[in-house]
């Protein structure tokens, strides 16, 4: 069937300026640039990732949207009669790549935060100490404290185990299958850098990088992919993977294309067949059976690493991250409805689950209302963008966040969402060897720092006007939110009061 | 070292061998078990447990090295995610063995549950085993990505079936060999039943003998009856579900 589909982007050459170079045929990884005695697009192919854009030394391409590709019509959008001729073409579920793109309300945009004036004290972060280490993992009820015979005080209470974070962020759980080797170097290299935390995602980890131990999560999902006792005690923490923002309440299918000699070794699976993670985990039908796994990886890793319970933000979530908690685990990560993925299919990905910010809002007052907030860490996934949302998470309750997207973007990522094709021209989401070797990982570790160091800072300009000198000053701390154009119900879940209303 | 653990906590029970392991101790006899979970569970050493009494959940999960003896039947999730190692049960066990594994064997002298050697794996020379001596029920072999599932019904009466409805259900790599044949209303869409060749019965007869070796059965009468093979008929069985 030769397809009816129009290509969405048009691709523009210049040829007065193209010198013939033919960089753009060879950095473009999606077939579009053939060169014919001049460069000629196939603009069918073109998925507007910009890698000839950028590279082209003369500046002589620019890509367009197809604007009239689809008559113009309010209610059949282009998108959706695009996705219905694919459809009819191939009889096949939508499948896409990143974070949910529709235009629902973003509630982090809705937040505003609140800063001193004349009655108390900002602080200037650049002169006075700020303080943003955190640390992940259950925390006692009271704290218990002995005196020796020197009259020393010390801490009689046994702690569990706790992990340091020099900035509240970590990096998303981002399987080595979804992305390349090169991409789970950055990330690792980064988080040593910055004190912080990767997390290698469901795919097991490279031998590789086993030596980085002390800045990884190990992630453990219902494919138990790369997973065995050395694994586990290869890491500061131990995420088990029940749900995932982008695709609550479905498996994951990790396409044959991306699954490669080495893929196949750490996931030890056959080469070229899909990497099947089912739905539910098969060893967990309820919060009891969870209780058993995390026990189980307690009992493997000697209870020296914190447990971690990751679920996608839905309806009932409160109600489900209190069994979590009450499960035993030490940190529950709620994962948004704008959460990214490698491969989900559309359809999930645009219209299942809730946005994080109620979600978190939720979780956060339910624990404190059950008396049981101190047992678990929370960690705040799915569209954290700025460190705005960073703030205004932390605010909400959230002891840490989670990026994905945005380490990808400050990667290199495009966000051109074809990441299940394994043909990233990025070398972030692709197992070609020829494109994986495109992402230096020293660069891209680097770019990951910087950004870290920017949101770094620009955290303790906010804590400063805020006139505290402590992320624990802020953190649960709505009274320092106000909301703008929300309804009476959402500012009641979110715990915030409309701006305008005084103390 | 024996061990009485009758009224013994898991947690205290699993962390006397782990550390007696660590100290350099290799045999390990448990008396009076009475559902203890996670024993054998990550460690790493090529220890000798025997188990006198029913084992918890999780029997040897991320297991990687011992040799477990259970006298006894067993409970659900034996052999989770194990990589290596051997088990051998005298008598049944329960729901999702060898979920996820990576290596190593298991010799169940009867029945196993639902959804035996789910999502089992392989890679190169590192294949796990599981052999059955009796039947199995529901969805089993499902998801299987490698290894090798040996079911033989050998105590079975009359048509009871040798396994339960979608067998092999979602099975992209592995085998699965069936003493006696299976019918084919029990099969996955995933599966198709094939003839054992010769590298077959070879292989076959390799893990039967280790079988019948550890029960007292004998091999000729295990071997008797015609086998056949279960593959999956495709490596991407969900391959063709997406528009890209």
């Amino acid at each position: 069937m030769i397809s009816e589909i129009p290509p969405e982007f048009i691709v523009k050459i210049d040829y007065e300026q193209c010198k013939r170079c033919k960089r753009c045929v060879m950095n473009c990884s999606f077939g579009c640039m053939q060169f014919k005695d001049r460069v000629i697009p196939d603009h069918k192919k073109c998925v507007a990732c910009q890698r000839c854009v950028t590279f082209c030394p003369e500046s002589a391409i620019t890509i367009t949207k197809n604007e009239l590709s689809y008559k113009e019509n309010a209610n059949w959008t282009p998108e959706i009669r695009q996705n219905i001729l694919k459809q009819a073409e191939t009889g096949g579920m939508i499948l896409s790549g990143m974070g949910n793109p529709r235009a629902y309300q973003i509630l982090w945009d809705h937040l505003l935060i609140d800063a001193c004036q004349v009655t108390n004290p900002s602080i200037d972060p650049l002169r006075e100490p700020m303080e943003l280490r955190t640390f992940i993992g259950r925390k006692p009820e009271r704290l218990e404290f002995s005196a020796d015979e020197n009259s020393e005080i010390e801490l009689a209470t046994e702690l569990g185990p706790q992990i340091k974070l020099d900035i509240p962020v970590v990096f998303a759980a981002m399987s080595y299958g979804a992305i390349s080797f090169n991409a789970h170097k950055a990330l690792v290299m980064a988080a040593k850098q910055s004190g912080t935390l990767m997390n290698t995602g469901e795919g097991g980890l490279h031998k590789d990088l086993y030596s980085y131990a002390d800045n990884i999560i190990v992630q453990v999902a219902s494919g138990r992919f790369g997973v065995h006792s050395e694994y586990l005690n290869t890491c500061v923490m131990v995420e088990i993977k029940i749900g995932q923002g982008a695709k609550p309440g479905i498996g994951g299918h990790l396409p044959g294309e991306k699954v490669g000699e080495e893929i196949s070794k750490t996931r030890m699976i056959p080469v070229g067949t899909d990497a099947i993670s089912p739905a539910p985990h098969h060893d967990i039908y309820s919060i009891e059976d969870l209780s058993q796994l995390i026990y189980a990886i307690k009992e493997t890793t000697d209870y020296t690493k914190p447990v971690s319970v990751k679920i996608s933000a839905v309806h009932n979530v409160a109600a489900i991250a209190s069994g979590i908690v009450r499960a035993g685990a030490d940190i529950v990560t709620i994962d948004g409805f704008r959460g990214g993925t490698g491969a989900a299919p559309m359809v999930i990905r645009d219209n299942v689950g809730i946005p994080i910010e109620v979600a978190l809002a939720a979780v956060d007052q339910r624990l404190r209302d059950e008396g049981i907030r101190n047992n678990a860490s929370i960690l705040c996934a799915g569209g954290i963008r700025t460190s705005a949302d960073m703030a205004k998470a932390i605010a909400l309750g959230a002891d840490a966040v989670v990026i994905g997207t945005a380490a990808l973007v400050a990667m290199g990522c495009r966000v051109c969402q074809k990441c299940y094709t394994g043909n990233c021209a990025w070398g972030i989401a692709t197992q070609k060897p020829e494109l994986v070797r495109r992402l230096d990982p020293l660069v891209a570790s680097e770019r990951l720092s910087n950004l870290l160091r920017a949101w770094d800072l620009e955290l303790k300009e906010i804590l400063g006007s805020l006139g505290v000198n402590s992320i624990e000053s802020l953190r649960g701390s709505r009274e320092r939110l106000r909301g703008i154009g929300l309804d009476e119900m959402t500012l009641k879940i979110l715990g915030v009061k409309p701006a305008g209303v005084g103390q | 070292m024996k061990i009485d653990c009758s009224g013994m906590y898991y947690r205290k029970l699993n962390k006397i061998i782990r550390d007696a392991a660590e100290a350099g101790e290799s045999e390990f006899i448990l008396d009076h078990v009475n559902g203890q979970r996670y024993i054998g569970s990550g460690i790493n050493k090529k220890i000798k447990i025997t188990i006198n009494g029913v084992p918890g959940n999780d029997l040897a999960m991320f297991m990687n090295g011992p040799l477990i003896t259970v006298n006894a039947n067993a409970q659900d999730g034996i052999a989770n995610t194990m990589n290596a190692g051997e088990i051998i049960v005298h008598g049944d066990a329960g729901d999702v063995i060898g979920y996820g594994m990576r290596g190593g064997k298991i010799y169940i002298k009867g029945n196993v549950g639902y959804r035996t050697g789910i999502h089992m794996k392989e890679y190169k020379k590192q294949v796990p085993v599981i052999v059955a001596g009796g039947v199995a029920c529901d969805f089993c072999a499902e998801y299987m990505a490698g290894g090798i599932l040996v079911l033989l019904g050998l105590e079975k009466e009359g048509d009871m079936p040798i396994t339960g409805d979608y067998l092999g259900t979602g099975m992209h790599g592995g085998v699965v060999y069936i003493r006696g044949g299976v019918d084919e209303n029990m099969l996955g869409k995933e599966v198709s039943v094939l003839e054992l060749d010769e590298k077959d019965m070879k292989l076959l007869k390799k893990h039967l003998a280790e079988f019948c070796e550890h029960f007292g059965f004998d091999l000729e009468e295990a071997m008797s009856k015609p086998f056949v093979k279960l593959l999956p008929v495709s490596s991407r069985p969900y391959g063709n579900l997406y528009a890209y």
